[in-house]
């Protein structure tokens, strides 16, 4: 009798499938229609970003952050900007603080309801998707009306953001949250005791508390398997200390809990909206560092000094004083940071983002193993990963 | 009780019909689709969209080529030559923009001392070639011409908040 030769199968999963979230590449290795190693290839959306950061004044590499994780604009800002004004040691205006917490919780909406709705087609539910997309539209208009562009939005600044919120956003807004719950409450219902969907997620993808601590989980990934951690709250920034807000918390760190952690982070993130507008004081949005702000236009064009500043600030730039620093936001997908270490001239040495998807990519294997090929797909929808910001 | 009242709903289909009753009740809302070329959503004053030089009132153009805007440019899509003129004035030559590298940051418009460079309300520029989206210093002047009245309007409304 001859033996015979068992290889397990190989799968090539992606890089232009539509469940694999982008450029991700899988190699699948298959018993059948059980996973037994997943490997993923990464690298296929590579710009070299934090290269390009070196080689740019401090200013100029705001606009590189939205395009990492293009679904969490300007909680990457925010890493960005904080970073910066710790080693430059500047004070933030209140209003600023109370601007860019509405922002980054505007952003962590758009990030998880871009999550969820794909995660639920992935799942086989499209009707999620049609609805959210509808409230994320929306919510880009919000961005388009504080910074000029809907996804890019290029905001913050070194001591503040760019400009004022616009006359009657606020209102807006509010008219927005509310008409939003509803809605929400509806795609809830529909989605999260559905069978079907239940069956696709509950019980696939489990990750302990331990497992999620070991793999340097952070953000929804790490909170659905029962880790209160969220740095609001652990390390607040911005203005959050002084704002009320709850960390949703899962049991069992499976796929279904990992979307209910998400869903129920956008009713506390309403909530940080509301609370946000109302608690806003009125003020400066900029510091008014000469050195770091450049003047208003009808003071520029009026006065010699404010010219010379507004040339020195658009050519050359902030001079950063030497040192490093880490900062580290929470973005809607997890621990999003920057570690930046200054030489003291206008240009960053070195630039390392930390980005949370990545961390959460490499335990994919993990997750999968044992499991079937289609719920390969939805661990993935439930890690929420973009590739912007893995490949960077 | 609980275990049975589960049972009872999942037997039932409870989640399935209250599901199909909400997508019957979301067929008959108002539709959020917009007739694209004919509708078009809401645009602010602050939109960063096409590229325009200005000209002054009399006719003039605005750019005076300080070049703030090719320093201040992150993915170094503009190129500026400039030569004094006959009459002394500080003018450019050249006036590059290439559509293709710009990431539309809205930093040439935030650095420009004078109001020349804009990126204006206009997003329908979409071009068949690349060589078509190298703008030079004509084209720029012609957007300027084609919308100075919605970009001087946008720039009034946003001037409280510069």
């Amino acid at each position: 009798m001859n033996e015979v030769d068992l290889r397990s199968f190989t799968v090539n999963f992606g890089p232009q499938h539509p469940a694999a979230h982008g450029v991700l590449r899988l190699v699948l290795e298959m018993d059948g229609e059980v996973v037994e190693r997943a490997d993923p290839h990464i690298g296929l959306l590579h710009r070299g970003t934090e290269k390009l950061i070196e080689y740019r004044p401090y200013l100029q590499n705001i606009p590189y952050f939205d395009r990492l994780d293009y679904c969490s604009m300007l909680c990457q800002e925010h890493a960005y900007v904080l970073a910066v004004e710790k080693l430059l040691a500047v004070d933030v205006p209140e209003r600023a603080l109370y601007i860019r917490v509405l922002m980054d919780e505007m952003t962590r909406i758009l990030n998880h309801l871009l999550n969820i709705a794909t995660m639920a087609l992935d799942c086989g539910a499209m009707t999620p998707l049609l609805w959210m997309f509808e409230e994320r539209e929306k919510l880009m208009t919000f961005y388009e009306r504080v910074s000029g562009a809907r996804m890019h939005a290029n905001y913050y600044r070194f001591g503040g953001v760019n400009r004022d919120l616009p006359a009657g956003f606020a209102e807006d807004v509010l008219a927005w949250c509310d008409q939003f719950e509803p809605l929400f409450a509806d795609m809830d219902r529909l989605l999260s005791d559905n069978r079907i969907f239940k069956q696709r997620t509950v019980d696939i993808g489990v990750v302990s508390a331990e497992d999620a601590l070991n793999l340097g989980f952070s953000g929804p990934m790490l909170r659905a398997s029962g880790v209160a951690w969220d740095l609001r709250k652990a390390e607040p920034y911005a203005a959050y200390e002084r704002l009320d807000f709850d960390i949703p918390v899962g049991k069992n760190g499976d796929c279904w809990d990992r979307y209910l952690v998400r869903v129920l982070e956008i009713g506390e993130s309403l909530k940080l909206m509301r609370q946000a507008i109302r608690e806003m004081p009125k003020g400066p949005v900029r510091t008014d560092d000469k050195k770091m702000t450049p003047p208003p236009r009808a003071e520029m064009k009026r006065s010699m000094e404010a010219l010379i500043h507004h040339f020195k600030l658009y050519t050359e730039g902030v001079h950063v004083p030497a040192g490093e620093v880490y900062a580290a936001v929470e973005s809607g997908k997890g621990e999003f940071a920057v570690y930046l270490v200054a030489d003291g001239t206008n240009r960053p040495y070195r630039c390392k983002i930390r980005s949370p998807g990545y961390v959460h990519l490499q335990a994919l294997d993990e997750m999968c193993k044992g499991h079937q090929l289609a719920d390969v797909v939805a661990v993935i929808g439930s890690m929420d990963i973009v590739f912007g910001e893995i490949d960077r | 009780m609980l275990a049975l009242d589960r049972v009872a709903r999942s037997f039932l289909w409870q989640e399935l019909i209250t599901g199909f009753g909400l997508t019957l009740k979301y067929m008959f809302k108002r539709k959020a689709t917009l007739n694209y070329p004919y509708e078009k959503g809401p645009l602010s004053p602050r939109f960063r969209g096409e590229h325009a030089l200005r000209r002054y009132p009399n006719g003039e153009e605005r750019c005076i080529a300080c070049k703030l805007c090719e320093a201040v440019c992150p993915a170094q899509a503009i190129t500026i030559e400039s030569e004094a003129r006959a009459d002394g004035s500080r003018r450019t030559t050249r006036y590059d923009i290439d559509m293709t590298k710009c990431i539309y940051c809205g930093f040439c418009e935030e650095a420009c001392p004078v109001d020349a460079i804009v990126e204006g309300p206009n997003f329908e520029f979409a071009a068949e070639t690349r060589e078509e989206l190298f703008y030079n210093k004509n084209k720029l002047l012609a957007n300027g011409d084609r919308w100075e009245r919605e970009i001087a309007q946008n720039l009034a409304a946003d001037a409280p908040y510069r």
